[in-house]
């Protein structure tokens, strides 16, 4: 019993030391990439991949029913308005005429 | 300890996107880093409810975490109705331009 805490305990921090490097990697990639749409590539990258992996750290942690529950339920809400809140911000960056830089580029070569 | 590390790395992310926020060239930059900043504020949330061992905090990540989505919602349907809205106008008066010009055309 005492070893299976153990390896739940080193696995919960492990968990958690590999969204701490996402959320970091994305935060620099939020603030040196060239162009709008990597930046928002990178931003999105610690809205979907950080949490998921603090979060399950998080639940793994607790003894407390309740506590992962709740965990759990902030988890679910941050993988549904990530993601949607990513797309209608490049719908609404690509409507106001903000072209992709990169791409202009790949068609200009071809 | 990891906890320290990770609200470490919390911090210095919320930092970076700080710094896009206000360096960040247009709008949709700086609406970019605050949605950042908003899930990050739910993390550092979670985070510090262990840090402290008060499990009412993550009540807080929860509420908080809702009320980034709407706001950011809100302020993206507010440009966009205003970016059609002015493609709309400038359209709009551009073929009244041509409509003018074309009668004053017609009549010399």
């Amino acid at each position: 019993m005492d070893a299976w805490s153990n390896v739940v305990e080193i696995i919960s921090i492990v968990f958690m030391a590999i969204g701490a490097f996402f959320i970091f990697v994305g935060g620099v990639g939020a603030l040196r990439m060239p162009d709008f749409y990597t930046r928002m590539h990178a931003a999105s990258l610690t809205d979907s991949a950080g949490p998921i992996f603090i979060l399950i750290g998080l639940i793994l942690h607790t003894d407390s029913f309740l506590v992962a529950i709740k965990l759990f339920t902030v988890l679910v809400f941050i993988l549904i308005t990530g993601p949607t809140a990513s797309n209608a911000l490049a719908s609404a960056a690509l409507l106001a005429g903000n072209k992709p830089s990169l791409a202009v580029k790949q068609t200009t070569a071809e | 300890m990891i906890f320290y590390i990770v609200a470490f790395a919390l911090v210095i992310t919320m930092c970076l996107a700080l710094v896009r926020a206000v360096r960040g060239p247009g709008l949709y930059d700086r609406v970019l880093a605050v949605n950042m900043m908003g899930t990050k504020t739910v993390l550092l949330l979670a985070v510090i409810a262990y840090i402290m061992g008060r499990p009412d905090y993550i009540d807080l990540a929860l509420a908080y975490a809702l009320i980034n989505f709407i706001g950011v919602f809100a302020v993206l349907e507010f440009f966009r109705t205003r970016e059609s809205q002015l493609a709309l106008t400038s359209s709009t008066t551009q073929s009244g331009q041509e409509k003018a010009l074309d009668e004053q055309g017609g009549q010399s």
